[in-house]
């Protein structure tokens, strides 16, 4: 229902679009150019397929991140490939920027429609496509979260293991190449996307793998897959993503161990890892961490550096696992080892893991919860945690830390007042130093949440600007006019 | 006492399928849309599974009555752990109007042919939500019955059940042989994984026809129409207090 202001004032960006690319100066003409855009729009998807109410565009305007809300200024909500690839012909002859949205559960603003322009929401395509357990593949459109997939699958013993946290769109995580707490054991996105369907900012639809294929490895050509996986929408929109399956573990058990040291901790990360122990989950509490879980889930655990860990596999292949496991804690005064058969006792195990962010940000009610994101290589981990802490002490901040340790990949949990500059302002700086300390230990500024719009100068600290140029010479091909999700991962001359 | 232990299963429509009435409006559609196992059947194969690791019964069979598909409903039971099946075929217009009281006939023949010990069924099916099924079986066995079942122990002859009632938690002693009737909170379903699938393509699935048990299949019943529930309303806004009492006495809910 449209209340309150005139359609004019609402879609001050797109107008501006339209005035730009046809030069027209009359405010009547440029009204009439919105209408026809809209018009388009409405014979494609229907009627009920366009929005430019204010809730629905707030909504597509912003995700889990802190960044603050950046509406579109109109939402559209296609139904097959058909409808995007007409939709974005429309968009590219009138100039207007094409922003996709999945389940809006990213982390670093990358929805957020910088210069106006149109959100394609994709939750109506939504079907499930190709299941081949044979095979261990399956095809979904962007609408399929991750937990929608695995409850289909789980008659057939297979399951998507990569697992973020957030139950997100799989084309999604597919797009910020997102990883989980079992990457270690089943890889990140890279490794799990085999073929993608993706239209391009001019409408046309293109296969990365080709139509249909499925290989589990090939030398064809350039790996056009991985160079959209990660693309965070800016060099077009995945409609169908191609995964890979694994078997459902037989059994799991689930295990913790406290440790004097993070350095103790992540030795022995590093020696199970050596060991050859297929280790399914390793992750990291800090003290601070595991005080706040001890405090928000009645918990006892010992307030020190803790590894949670999991195993998957065979009842005969869980023993093995287990024991290596509990050897390398011992022999690294790891302490108070326990583990845990059956999902009960598991779930109550991982608790103090699962409860991580809200216990976080009970430590301070009222405060927003933002997560820190940066990978180094892992014999760095040590020193990169204990520096982080320092710093964390010295400028009077609220981290605690969770790390998929097995990684070298680890989080701050930062816990801050929105209504305290101050200390907003701490905490940017705070991140940018920690960012540029991973940098300088080989490491990368974001492990798993993306580059969105926070990251783009320490992108090119990272890549440098040669690799830089090579990656803005792609988005120059793949989009010349700069219409897909401008302003994220590159820095762009004028914003 | 034999330690066997009879599950039912029952084929219906996948819990996150969108469900669309047909054009007809005989029923809903069915062709082509994902089926899997009602989800309190899972939670009583789940039991049953658990009270044989426990060693307190030494057999588990699970029962489908219904179309040729329904053998997988009958591998995944077994998948999670069942020994062997029985497919009561039940096809075309039979299975149309195949409802509780039909299935708690082979039910009950079933328990008695097979001496089974406890019959445990999920509460209800997600598609007719009856919840008739387990209660007319105990009947047509005069066996005792355990159903909302939130906790089941075996005690020396007897089962301890559980119950969840409006009230709270009814627990009772019953006798058995005797049926149960699963509940949400019984127990969490294992998943079925690839090896257990693979054993479970070796287990046996015996066939039979409701006539080899002496039930008729004849419905009481006769469905007239089946309809979507009504469109929800877009809502108003109003600016006053009194435009909102006005539009309340107009729809004359005031």
């Amino acid at each position: 229902m449209l209340l309150g202001r005139s359609p004019c004032l609402r879609l001050l960006s797109l107008r501006r679009c339209l005035l730009q690319c046809r030069s027209v100066s009359s405010e009547n003409t440029a009204k009439a150019a919105v209408d026809k855009v809209l018009s388009a729009f409405r014979s494609i998807c229907g009627e009920d397929g366009v929005s430019l109410g204010e809730a629905v565009r707030e909504q597509h305007g912003k995700d889990e991140s802190v960044h603050k809300c950046r509406p579109p200024d109109v939402v559209v909500f296609p139904r097959c490939v058909e409808e995007v690839s007409a939709l974005a012909k429309v968009c590219h002859d009138h100039s207007i920027p094409i922003i996709p949205f999945g389940t809006g559960t990213g982390l670093e603003g990358g929805v957020g429609a910088v210069k106006g322009g149109v959100c394609f929401s994709l939750r109506n395509m939504d079907q499930i496509l190709d299941l081949h357990p044979e095979d261990f593949d399956v095809t979904v459109e962007p609408g399929v979260t991750r937990k929608a997939l695995n409850a289909y699958l789980r008659d057939t013993g297979l399951w998507f293991p990569v697992d973020p946290g957030a139950d997100a769109s799989l084309c999604g995580m597919a797009a910020t190449s997102a990883s989980g707490t079992n990457a270690v054991r089943y890889g990140t996105m890279r490794e799990n996307v085999m073929n993608l369907e993706v239209v391009l900012s001019d409408g046309i639809v293109i296969h990365t793998a080709g139509k249909g294929r499925r290989p589990r490895k090939t030398s064809a050509g350039y790996n056009l897959t991985n160079l959209f996986v990660g693309s965070e929408g800016t060099l077009g929109i995945i409609t169908k993503t191609t995964l890979r399956l694994y078997g459902i573990p037989e059994a799991m058990v689930s295990a913790v161990c406290s440790f004097p040291s993070v350095q103790a901790a992540v030795d022995s990360t590093v020696q199970i890892l050596q060991a050859g122990v297929p280790i399914a989950r390793i992750e990291f509490l800090d003290d601070v961490m595991i005080d706040a879980c001890n405090r928000f889930s009645s918990l006892s655990y010992p307030v020190t550096p803790t590894l949670f860990l999991e195993f998957h596999g065979s009842e005969r292949s869980l023993e093995e696992q287990v024991a290596t496991a509990e050897e390398i804690t011992q022999s690294n005064e790891g302490s108070d080892f326990q583990w845990a058969r059956d999902t009960e006792t598991r779930n109550c195990l991982w608790k103090a893991r699962h409860d991580a962010w809200y216990a976080a940000q009970a430590l301070r009610p009222g405060c927003k919860a933002y997560s820190t994101d940066v990978c180094v290589p892992l014999s760095r981990l040590p020193q990169i945690i204990v520096e982080t802490k320092k710093d964390l002490i010295e400028n009077r901040l609220t981290g605690p830390i969770a790390g998929h340790v097995g990684d070298g990949n680890f989080h701050c949990l930062m816990v801050v007042d929105p209504s305290d500059p101050d200390e907003l302002h701490r905490v940017h700086l705070f991140t940018e130093r920690l960012a540029r300390r991973a940098l300088a230990m080989d490491g990368t500024c974001t492990g798993e949440h993306g580059v969105g719009l926070g990251k783009r100068v320490l992108l090119r600290e990272e890549v440098g600007p040669l690799a830089i140029q090579v990656m803005q010479g792609l988005k120059d091909s793949l989009d010349p006019k700069n219409l897909m999700n401008p302003g994220k991962i590159l820095l762009q001359g004028e914003l | 006492m034999s330690g066997r232990v009879l599950v039912g299963v029952k084929r219906v429509i996948d819990y996150a399928v969108k469900i669309r009435v047909k054009p007809d409006h005989t029923g809903v559609v069915t062709d082509g849309v994902k089926h899997s196992m009602n989800p309190f059947c899972e939670i009583a194969v789940e039991e049953a599974v658990k009270l044989k690791e426990k060693k307190l019964i030494q057999e588990v069979v699970a029962v489908s009555c219904g179309p040729q598909q329904s053998q997988e409903t009958i591998r995944t039971a077994l998948a999670m752990g069942a020994d062997r099946g029985i497919h009561v075929e039940v096809s075309g217009k039979d299975y149309d109007s195949l409802g509780p009281l039909q299935v708690s006939k082979i039910l009950a023949a079933l328990a008695k042919k097979e001496e089974a010990q406890l019959v445990i069924l999920g509460k209800q099916a997600i598609d007719d939500d009856c919840n008739q099924t387990g209660q007319m079986t105990a009947a047509l066995l005069d066996w005792p019955q355990g159903t909302f079942a939130s906790e089941v122990s075996l005690e020396a002859g007897k089962v301890k059940v559980v119950r969840e009632i409006d009230g709270g938690l009814e627990t009772i002693k019953i006798n058995t042989p005797a049926v149960l009737t699963a509940d949400l909170r019984l127990n969490t379903p294992r998943y079925a994984t690839l090896p257990n699938i693979m054993k479970a393509k070796k287990k046996k699935i015996a066939n039979m026809k409701p006539a080899d048990l002496g039930v008729d299949l004849t419905s009481r019943l006769e469905v007239l129409r089946v309809d979507e529930p009504p469109q929800r309303q877009a809502g108003m806004k109003v600016e006053t207090v009194e435009d909102l009492v006005g539009k309340l006495k107009e729809a004359g809910k005031v």
